[in-house]
This record gives structure tokens, sequence and C-alpha cells, in this order.
């Protein structure tokens, strides 16, 4: 309290102008952590989302175990797993694949369910097999919605990210974490503030490069997707 | 592996870890307390505002934006951020940065499920209720609030979830909860404590989850139920 007051600024431009190389390599391992977990999320879930279209059954049961994944609170699964692969990057990448399976497989699920009947019935007409069907058809035309699950997971997990910070990982989250056990100091909330501010602008970012890729994926459909 | 769940077990077993300032009861009081008080909190705040609103239909665009911007915003980040700003405010540490954090992720998401909730009430039964001559106020309190609740309800029940889970992180700002246990441990590499922890805060997410999900089934007339499958999509 009397540093703050004696220090009076709560903001320290010096810092970020003597710290752009760090923050720039914080930036880059936040993208990292990110890009694979939302990779590896994917392509779990697109495992899962055509067991689950195939066979009927298995869809609650999936959607309750991964609803129970997404439920568990982000500090308390990354503490779950540290017992077992310690403070490493598996333990961070295993906790934020966990939290974007739901979120992909509901869209996934949900984007094939919503063609409609009879343009599956035109292409099995026109020859399509199962598989060339799924393939060609109905998963190019669930685009938009799945895009809108992979937009929703992303952003998701570039927040997440931060979190990891607590487990040695951390990307951005090292400032906010690093900002915490200063926080009494200018230095310290020139930290935490930086590490927020450049994680949500990635998290923008990443959003909008999202919505250009699916703009250039589906151009048949310029309609909003329905998240 | 076996040695190490045994282990746990133990520490569960052991009354002392039980009681006490520093014991799960208390941590658990001290969890259930904030998370009760910002969720209710929240709810008031972020409730009635969006339900006029939306009545009105104003702001439409500008709830699409908040739901964006809600979303990148990391709250590990926001609770840390509101530790400064606290002991600015003269609020000190512990209960304050972490209730405040907590207001602050609680309200957006509840202010646009309840904006969706009311907004999607179909205009025909809308004009429908003007037709047979109710007053605007009418339409409100015996049109659009009945058929949106099923949405508002799921609403304050998905933002309780995520109140309880963030609450953990205001062991990182002084405050009590279960998280105590997960970052206390980490501090002293007791892996022991950190999964005990991880058990304890796992647990009390889920049966806040299944008990607000028992008192909406409980609620909410069977014919309303499908409105609230809506809310899922939007606060995920």
């Amino acid at each position: 309290m009397i540093l703050l007051q004696a220090s009076g600024g709560f903001f320290s431009w010096s810092w970020v102008a003597g710290h752009l190389d760090d923050i720039w390599a914080r930036t880059v391992e936040h993208l990292i952590l990110t890009g694979i977990a939302v990779a590896v999320g994917m392509a779990i879930s697109l495992v899962l989302s055509v067991v689950a279209l195939r066979y009927r059954w298995t869809y609650p049961p999936i959607t309750w175990f991964t609803g129970v994944l997404y439920t568990i609170p982000s500090l308390a699964l990354f503490a779950f797993l540290v017992p077992i692969t310690g403070l490493s990057i598996l333990t961070a990448e295993i906790g934020l694949v966990s939290y974007t399976l739901l979120i992909l497989i509901r869209n996934t699920v949900a984007g094939v369910d919503a063609v409609p009947a009879a343009t599956v019935e035109s292409a099995r007409g026109m020859g399509y097999t199962d598989r060339g069907l799924f393939f060609a058809v109905e998963l190019p035309l669930a685009l938009p919605v799945i895009i809108a699950g992979i937009r929703i997971a992303a952003v998701t997990t570039i927040g997440l990210v931060t979190v990891t910070a607590l487990i040695g990982q951390g990307g951005l989250g090292f400032f906010i974490l690093r900002g915490l056990s200063l926080f009494y100091s200018p230095i310290g909330t020139t930290q935490i503030v930086v590490g927020t501010v450049v994680s949500v602008a990635l998290a923008v970012a990443v959003d909008l490069m999202l919505v250009g890729a699916q703009r250039i994926a589906t151009p048949w459909s310029r309609r909003r997707a329905v998240a | 592996m076996i040695g190490f769940l045994g282990d746990v077990l133990s520490w569960f077993g052991d009354p002392s870890n039980w009681i006490g300032p520093a014991g799960i009861l208390n941590r658990l009081r001290e969890h259930v307390q904030i998370t009760v008080a910002a969720t209710a909190v929240s709810a008031a705040l972020a409730i009635a505002p969006a339900v006029w609103l939306a009545h009105r239909r104003i702001g439409g665009t500008f709830v699409v934006a908040v739901v964006n911007i809600g979303r990148a915003i990391p709250s590990f980040a926001i609770v840390v951020l509101f530790l400064p700003i606290s002991i600015r405010l003269g609020l000190g540490i512990g209960f304050w940065p972490t209730f405040l954090a907590l207001l602050f992720l609680a309200v957006p998401p509840m202010f646009t499920n309840a904006y969706t909730g009311v907004a999607e009430v179909e205009a025909d039964l809308v004009e429908a209720s003007r037709g047979m001559g109710m007053t605007d106020r009418e339409v409100l309190t015996k049109v659009e609030i009945p058929m949106a609740s099923p949405v508002i309800l799921a609403a304050v029940r998905v933002a309780a979830v995520q109140v309880a889970a963030t609450a953990t992180l205001g062991a990182l700002v002084g405050w009590g909860g279960l998280g105590r246990f997960i970052v206390d441990g980490f501090a002293v590499q007791d892996n022991v404590t950190v999964f005990a922890g991880a058990v304890l805060v796992a647990g009390l997410a889920i049966v806040t989850e299944v008990i607000l999900a028992a008192v909406e089934r409980w609620i909410v007339p069977t014919t309303l139920r499908s409105r609230a499958a809506e809310v899922e999509t939007v606060a995920a």
C-alpha cells in the first residue's frame, strides 16, 4: 500500500519497452500451446463425432463424459494430472484438450444433423457411399457450424492457457503469475496487464482469422453460422 | 499409483484435515459462501436490466459483442488483476478481489443469456398477446418472462458453476476456499494435498451443477423444457 502510493504509477511503459523480446517469446509459446490443444481436440472430436453419428446410442454417454470434463474447474483438472504427468507440457495439453471436446463434438454432430434430408437423399441417389457421403457432402455442409465450434474452443483455450502458468507452462500467463508475486509494485501490475491484454488480443485475432477461414472454406454460405 | 491413492484416502481419513480454520469444512464453507454471494449479486445486477432491454428490443448488437469479448478474457487474469485494484480501493486482499472478479465474470453471461431468453420468445406469441388486449406490462410479466424462465434459470445455473470453479482461483489472492489445498499443495510440492484439493473442487462443481439442474427440472414446466437447451450453446 505504502509502496504503491510512493511509486504512484500503475503501469510502466519502460518495462514493456525493455521486455518486448520476452513478450514475443511468451506469445509464441501461448500460440503453440493453443494450437496443439485445438488440433488434438479436433482430431479426437472428429473420431468421437463419427462414432456418435454412426452409433446413435453412444452420443449421450459421450456428451455426458465430455460434459463432466468440461465442468471440472481448470485448476482442479491440472491438479489431478500433476501427480501423474508432473509439471509438464503434457499435463497442460491433456487438460486443455479435455475442455475442447464437448464444444467440438456438440457442434460437429449438430452441424451434420442439420444437413437437409433431401440433400442426403440426392447424394445417395447419385451413388455416394457412406464414407463419400460423409466426407464430400455432410462434413462440408456442416462446416459453418463446426467452425463456429472451433472458434469457441480456440478462444476458450487461449484463456485457459494462462492458468497453466501455475503448473510451470502458461505462455502469457507467466507474466500474470509473476506480476501476482509483485502485485504491490507498478512492475507487477504492468506484467499482469500485459499478460491479460495480449492474451485477449490474441483471442480476438485468432477468432477473426477463423471467421476469415470459414468465409474462404465455405464460399457458398455467406449466412452467419449459428454457434 | 495405488500407494499414492492410498495416501490420498488416508488424507481424507485424517480428522485433523477436516476441522479448524484450515480444515476441509471451513474451506468448503468459505467456498460456498462466496459462490452463493457472487451468484446472487450477479443475478440481481444482470437479470432485471437484461429482461427489460430485451423487452424493448434495445442493444442486441451490444449483447453479441459482450458474449464474444467475455469469452476471450481469461478468468485467471481477472482474479489476479482485481488484487491491485482492490488494494487501491482500500478493500485489501482475500474476499474482495475474489468477489469483485467473480461479479465481473458472472454478470456478462447472465445478462446475455437472460437477454437472449426474452428476445427469442416467438414474435407470433407476443403479437397474439397484444391482440388479446394485454398491456405492455402484461406482455412482459405474463408471456415473455414465463416463456423465458427456463433460459434464465439455466443461465443462473451455468453462471453458478462457473463462479464455483473460478472461486478456486481466489486462493491466489489471499481468499480461502477449497482452492487453498491446491495452491498451498503446489507451493510445498505436496501432491497428496493437491490431488485431494482437486477432488474436492471438482466434486463441488459437479454437485452444484447436479443440484441446480434438479431445481430447474422441478420448477420448469415440461412443455418449456426444450428452451433451456438453448442456453448451453450460448454459454459454452
